[in-house]
């Protein structure tokens, strides 16, 4: 599949920024850097995450993007740049506006789950009466009201992980971030958390979103940037991305195996399926209509279905980050 | 500053919820005073009931004498060798040879057994001769018993202390030995036993993972400080639960006893100073023992708990923090525990002996010693300039740790898997936010 993938070379080597023409941003870096004793974790980082949307923040391991949760979640602090968040200058004050879903997460195995999710609560900044009430309120959507007095180590793993989920989101908040956050998670309870995630979206929380799992990114998210090596090399919407990683190839099926002269097509490779049928890639050298492809083929095979390939983000991403490394 | 509020209440209601914790509070004071009673109560009856070992003798000398409240000796008739044989045969302890010897050098006294005998076993031995050639060579001497009664004479010094204002307090240098020890142990074990649980419990949340999302709601440096904080407040709970524990009980038990503290039995018992010195009877010590300021003491401890605590503690969050298990603790125990250790026998070897002396007073100064050796002199009165610089220098020190914890323990929190060594601690030390 790879191999088919003929983006141009020039794409690979400098970022690309696409406008983004959304007003409100839940959250803009700008220049952000972080630079250890060895090594520079986050080199002139830009980000920009509209509001009410889910924003992938993709990259290879060690990339940077932890570090820049860690940034924004006021963990660990970035030695330049600046970080805004729904227009006001990061502080301490936001901690309650953000849900934090980390990596490397657990909870007190000796706690009950209610007592935990209260104490969470409270250092997010609610009360205790608030954080009963929506604490309640979660507990029942997801049909576990009977947990509040178990402790955490008499739970299974997926139970204690609709509690970790519940623990980042049950403040309210506005910008909810997740790291990897469907890793240990078995099938069921991603499709839950998925679902989650979504109403969330739909009720107006901006979701940040750090994976290197494509399928997910494909099908939630709506922006993107790619960090690699501390940098940002390529930030958009998912729709202009694939756009621009458009390569004008097509897949055909067709009876009758044909071959394609002249200089306006290059017939990248034909499979055949069954007697006589066949599945055919043809890329235009030229940015033109598909319907002068679709006239062209028609006389020479028989097409029963036409479709453009366009990539997939896991291509795209493993382009780029391989085309870094290659420098 | 909410947030560590918060931290400080979960850490505390934590500990203080557990099982563990009711136990060691409320049995350990009965459990000191129980050993001691027992230890005691055994000690008397086995003096009570001991059976008396035999020692067979062969006696060329005709120096000895055979009786003894110890022993039963068992006169044998034959050669060494006879005597060896039959010593291996019977069951008796020993066998005691003793050649024919001059008074003046009473020498090749040999005593056979079957093990080791102890230390007490030859010494009494030794004491029946030398009371018996005592008497013999007061007889040759011609000196009459009586004349050496006379010549004896029982000096007791009562040492009492006045004050700068001119008010006198008599003292007793056992009880403040006793005060002393005891105090020093008490604030050793403290902070060894809450330093310790500082780590462990960082240690959990690091393994537990839950760290991180502990430090996106609150800074690094609050959680360390909520944890120190709340420790703190479980052990000066304890503490002071113990204080009123063993104050009313030892008052019920002193008017069970007529006044026969538990304390004072092991005063006794501690020894032949006890013995030796006749003028220190039951009631004086008591009154030494009621003579002592307890509420200056006690607030001294209380302070050099919370000061020795803190230094240490922040200490131990540091180890605590950077590493991924309490097995990988161990290395960094070390240097943690050298100046503790060295306070600790300081504290019997120097302090508690010359509580005046250049080592005690240096040793009560210098911030990570202080907590221990303070302990051990508080009672013996300490100039006041000295105990004021060594709580600024303690304060400064706590100060110095944790700052020196802090930012350590806000890069190793986040750290998993990083082979830690203290070129590591140095990079995270210098690490920037």
């Amino acid at each position: 599949m790879l191999a088919s993938c003929n983006y141009p070379s020039s794409f690979a080597t400098y970022p690309f920024k696409f406008l983004t023409i959304k007003i409100v941003e839940a959250l803009v870096a700008r220049g952000v850097t972080k630079r250890y004793a060895n090594h520079t974790a986050l080199d002139q980082v830009d980000i920009t995450v509209p509001e009410k949307s889910i924003f992938g923040l993709l990259g290879p391991n060690g990339a940077g993007k932890t570090t820049l949760i860690r940034i924004i979640n006021q963990i660990i602090n970035s030695d330049g740049g600046e970080i805004t968040i729904f227009g006001q200058k990061l502080n301490p004050d936001h901690i309650g506006l953000i849900g934090y879903l980390p990596e490397e997460r657990g909870l007190y195995k000796k706690l009950k789950v209610g007592e935990q999710l209260i104490y969470f609560a409270r250092l997010k900044g609610l009360s205790k009466s608030e954080a009963v009430l929506k604490i309640k309120v979660w507990l029942e959507k997801f049909e576990i009201k009977d947990w509040w007095n178990k402790k955490v180590e008499d739970l299974s793993k997926g139970m204690a992980q609709k509690v970790q989920f519940i623990s980042t989101v049950m403040h309210e908040p506005k910008l909810i971030i997740l790291d990897e956050p469907f890793s240990g998670f078995d099938p069921v309870n991603a499709q839950l958390i998925t679902d989650e995630i979504l109403q969330l979206k739909q009720k107006g929380s901006t979701i940040i979103f750090s994976t290197h799992r494509m399928e997910t990114v494909e099908d939630l998210c709506d922006d993107i940037v790619l960090i690699n090596k501390s940098k940002v090399i390529l930030e958009g919407t998912k729709k202009q991305v694939k756009a621009h990683y458009r390569t004008n190839t097509f897949t055909v099926e067709h009876r009758g195996a044909f071959s394609l002269n002249g200089s306006l097509y290059d017939l990248i490779r034909q499979e055949t399926l069954e007697d006589d049928f066949h599945r055919s890639l043809v890329k235009m050298r030229t940015t033109g209509s598909p319907n002068q492809l679709i006239q062209d083929l028609t006389n020479v095979t028989e097409v029963f279905s036409f479709s453009e390939k366009v990539p997939t983000m896991s291509e795209i991403f493993i382009t780029l980050v391989k085309g870094e490394s290659n420098e | 500053m909410n947030k560590i509020w918060l931290i400080i209440q979960r850490e505390f209601l934590n500990r203080v919820q557990k099982k563990s914790f009711l136990i060691a509070t409320i049995l350990l004071p009965l459990i000191f005073p129980a050993i001691m009673g027992v230890l005691v109560y055994v000690a008397k009856e086995q003096k009570k009931n001991a059976t008396k070992e035999t020692i067979l003798y062969i006696d060329e000398s005709g120096y000895f004498q055979s009786d003894s409240t110890k022993y039963i000796f068992k006169p044998f008739h034959g050669s060494l060798e006879d005597a060896k044989r039959a010593f291996n045969l019977d069951e008796s302890f020993g066998l005691l040879y003793i050649p024919k010897f001059e008074l003046t050098d009473p020498n090749g006294i040999k005593l056979y057994t079957k093990i080791n005998p102890s230390p007490t076993d030859v010494a009494d031995i030794e004491r029946i001769f030398e009371n018996h050639i005592k008497d013999l060579k007061m007889q040759q001497l011609k000196i009459d018993q009586k004349l050496l009664d006379q010549l004896k004479t029982s000096v007791t010094i009562n040492s009492v202390k006045i004050s700068e204002g001119g008010q006198e307090k008599s003292s007793d240098s056992k009880v403040l030995f006793g005060v002393g020890m005891g105090a020093g142990i008490l604030m050793y074990m403290f902070i060894f036993i809450y330093g310790a649980q500082i780590m462990q419990g960082i240690i959990e949340e690091k393994m537990s993972k839950v760290v991180e999302v502990i430090v996106s709601s609150v800074r690094p440096f609050q959680l360390m400080m909520g944890k120190i904080i709340g420790l703190a407040s479980v052990g000066l709970l304890q503490f002071l639960i113990w204080i009123i524990l063993i104050s009313t009980l030892s008052t019920v038990v002193l008017g069970m006893f007529g006044m026969q503290s538990p304390t004072q039995e092991m005063m006794q018992m501690n020894g032949q100073y006890a013995a030796a010195t006749q003028g220190s009877n039951s009631l004086e010590i008591l009154n030494a023992f009621t003579q002592i300021p307890w509420s200056y003491v006690i607030f001294n401890f209380l302070f050099y708990f919370i000061g020795g605590y803190l230094l240490y503690g922040a200490l131990f969050a540091a180890v605590g923090s950077a590493v991924d298990s309490p097995a990988e603790a161990q290395q960094f125990m070390f240097p943690i525990t050298i100046p503790m250790l060295i306070s600790y026998f300081a504290l019997f070897t120097f302090i508690l002996q010359d509580p005046h002396g250049p080592i005690s007073v240096w040793l009560s100064i210098i911030p990570f010693t202080s907590p221990i050796a303070m302990m051990g002199r508080i009672g013996f009165g300490v100039p006041l300039w000295q105990l004021l610089l060594s709580m600024a220098l303690l304060v400064g020190g706590f100060i110095l740790t944790t700052w020196f914890a802090g930012r350590i323990y806000r890069v190793g929190i986040l750290m998993h898997g990083t082979k830690v060594n203290y070129k590591v601690l140095a990079k995270w030390f210098m690490q920037r936010g």
